[in-house]
Order: C-alpha cells, then structure tokens, then sequence
C-alpha cells in the first residue's frame, strides 16, 4: 500500500515539474553584454565561469580582507574587474545600475532567480561611469596628477 | 582562517630580501624593512601599524583629516549629524581652569584588546595580525554591539541604502563601519589618507608607522617624546597615541 502510494506520487511529482520546465523554455535567454575588443578574454571559460564565478571571487575576498593579500597574478579574481568588462553603456549611453534587468549579473541572476546581495555594498558600475561630488582636495590631486604627468611628458 | 602561505616560501623570500639588500653596498638599503611585506603575502604580527597624533600641531578648526577620510572612502552624509558615518571627527577640549582649547582627531584607536572584537557574536568584527580592527561586512549582521562596547565611539552604523561606493570602501545598509586605517593603501605601502592630508597641508600633526619596528619614526618619536592613550585605564593598549594631551 505505501510503496504504490509513493510511486503514484512520484508520479505526480514528475508531472508538476515538468510544467514549470516549459515554462523556462519559454522565457528567452537574456542577452548579454560581450566584452568588445580584440584578444579580450575573460580570466575562465565561459561554461566554467557561468557555474562557478561565485567561488572565485569568494575566495578572495577572505584573502584581500583578512590577510591583506592584494596582489594582482593570473589566479586573481576580482568583483570590479568583472564589473569593468561587463558592465557598460547600452545604445542610449546608459550604464545600467542593479536596479536595471539590463545590468549584466541582474540579466542572468534574475533569468536563474537567485537573489543576489553584492550590490547592497559595492559598486554596481565602472568607477570611471561614477560621477561624484568632487572634494577641494580631489581636485587639487587631479591637478596634480595631471601637472606630474605634464612635467614627465616634458622630462622625456 | 587558515594560513594558506607557505613557510619555507616565506622564509626563503625573507632571506633573499635580506641578501639583496646586503649586496648592494654596506649600510645601504633600497628598502625599510618595515613596509617590505611582498603584496602576495599574507600580513604578519611582525608589523603593529600605529599612529601618533600631535595635539599642539593639529589646527584648530582645521577638517583636512576628516574631509580627505570622506573623499578616499566616498562617505556622503545625508544631512543628518546623528547617525551619517564618520570615521575620523575632529574633537575640541577645553580646560576649564585656563580656557585652553586642545583640538584633535579621534577615530578607531586599533586596540591590541579590542573591546568590538570581545563582544561580536559573529567573528565580523576582527582584529587583523598586524593591528588592524576592522568589521567583515560579508558577516556583520548590524547588531551594534560593537558600537555599545567601543569607549571611543568610533563606529558608525549605515542606516541608509547606499550607490556609487568607491572601489577601495564596499558599504552598504544594515552593517557597521569604521577608519579601516585605509589598509587598501597601507598593504600597498601607502599611508592612511588622513596622515597624507595632515602632511600635505604642512601640519604634520599626523605621524604612521610600525609601532614593532624600533627604527621607525613612530618609534624613535614614541621612545624620545612618549605618548599617551586616551582612556589607558582600560588597558587596550591602542594603536594611536596621541601628544600635549
């Protein structure tokens, strides 16, 4: 008696999924922004780092915070670096926050539903698309960057 | 957290260091010693990063510490003194017998016993081997105990939905922060932004160093001249030491 209750359940079971399987099928791929340019790679296969980006950049955030391991080598992985490549202007000259399907990880997180955190606390653009109020003292540096530059470029 | 570093590896580079830095001509060094931490490896407690604070040069009224501390972490208040994040403040002290006015900055005083470590029911808050507290958001959970147990009231608590953080300073709502010691520059040898701007404006009321190394200007200066700590009764042997207290 138990053993045909739970195979007409399983049964049952396997009838339910498939329905939201198809469902799946039916919702398009997001697409996704390539990164342009000749000889641009990313650090991983694309397979390898579809399933497994997160234990990349996982691991080292332990390192960098903890044990103050900054270093940049070929095994370094990196949250900005994924940002800098993937996340960019859309035909309009927009660059898509985490608020946006448009935006890179929300595409495909959104398309997988799983609820990501990482935008709570680091930035979800390029910094060189950040505008921010710029202090006295920034603009003193940047005069200053830009006068050494100067001042290398008449040296040579 | 395992130490993932190979010893021997460790060793031998630090021997080879030491062999470079002999070949080149005796008493002559590329390099000092206390900022020679390959940024490969992992921080040591051969280092304690430190701080000493000159009260009788630090300017009155002067915010360059505090306004370059906002700018390297991209700190934007909300207009609301109360609860926007600081992690260094200016503080004023006058005496009232004589009226005399001492002005400082205060910030997390990296105690070798850190109280916020005592209390944190989840290992966020920590204590780096080189001195250095500081919260792992990733683990923090934003219950504030830190900030009851810290004598210095140096931790701030994000309220707020946060965007556009800077590269160097990840923050957001619902977990508590404070002066990091700007360990993104320290670990590439740099100095604490707050010390850069207090020198820069000819201050030099800021003074950075291995508080473990005896030939290290902190050192020399702490040896020569001391330096007290604020609340030394409670005996948390702090990072920062300040003078003319």
């Amino acid at each position: 008696m138990t053993k045909r209750f739970l195979r007409i359940s399983l049964i049952f079971t396997g009838l339910i999924m498939l329905f939201p399987a198809q469902g799946i099928a039916d919702t398009p791929f997001p697409s996704i922004h390539e990164p342009e340019g000749e000889g641009v790679k990313c650090v991983k296969d694309e397979d390898e780092m579809r399933r497994n980006h997160m234990n990349y950049i996982l691991h080292q955030r332990d390192k960098t915070m903890r044990e103050g391991v900054r270093a940049e080598s070929d095994s370094s992985y990196s949250l900005a670096k994924c940002i800098n490549c993937h996340v960019q202007p859309n035909d309009k000259g927009e660059v898509p926050t985490h608020d946006s399907k448009e935006h890179f990880c929300v595409a495909c997180h959104q398309y997988a539903s799983v609820q990501i955190d990482c935008f709570e606390c680091h930035a979800d653009r390029p910094q060189k698309y950040i505008k921010r109020d710029q202090s006295p003292r920034a603009l003193k540096q940047q005069l200053k960057e830009v006068l050494d530059a100067k001042d290398m470029g008449d040296a040579q | 957290m395992s130490d993932q570093i190979n010893d021997s590896r460790r060793s031998f580079l630090s021997k080879a260091a030491i062999a470079g830095s002999i070949t080149i001509a005796p008493g002559v060094f590329l390099h000092q010693t206390a900022h020679a931490k390959p940024d490969d490896q992992a921080v040591s407690n051969d280092t304690r990063w430190g701080m000493l604070i000159d009260t009788d040069k630090c300017a009155k009224g002067c915010t360059g510490c505090v306004d370059a501390c906002n700018n390297e972490h991209g700190l934007t208040g909300f207009g609301r003194p109360e609860t926007d994040t600081q992690y260094i403040r200016k503080v004023s002290l006058v005496e009232k017998q004589t009226g005399h006015e001492i002005s400082l900055p205060l910030m997390c005083q990296h105690c070798e016993n850190p109280p916020c470590v005592d209390v944190c029911p989840t290992g966020a808050s920590f204590k780096r081997e080189d001195g250095i507290v500081l919260v792992d958001k990733h683990i923090c959970i934003g219950c504030r105990y830190c900030m009851m147990a810290c004598p210095y009231k140096a931790r701030s608590f994000v309220h707020e939905n946060i965007e556009d953080q800077t590269l160097s300073a990840p923050r957001g709502k619902g977990t508590v922060e404070s002066c990091t010691m700007c360990t993104h520059r320290v670990d590439k040898d740099g100095i604490p932004a707050c010390v850069e701007a207090c020198t820069e404006d000819d201050h030099n009321a800021m003074l950075f160093g291995d508080l473990n190394d005896p030939d290290s200007e902190i050192s020399k200066e702490l040896k020569k001249h001391g330096g007290k700590q604020i609340r030394a009764d409670l005996q948390l042997n702090t990072g920062v030491r300040y003078q003319g207290l």
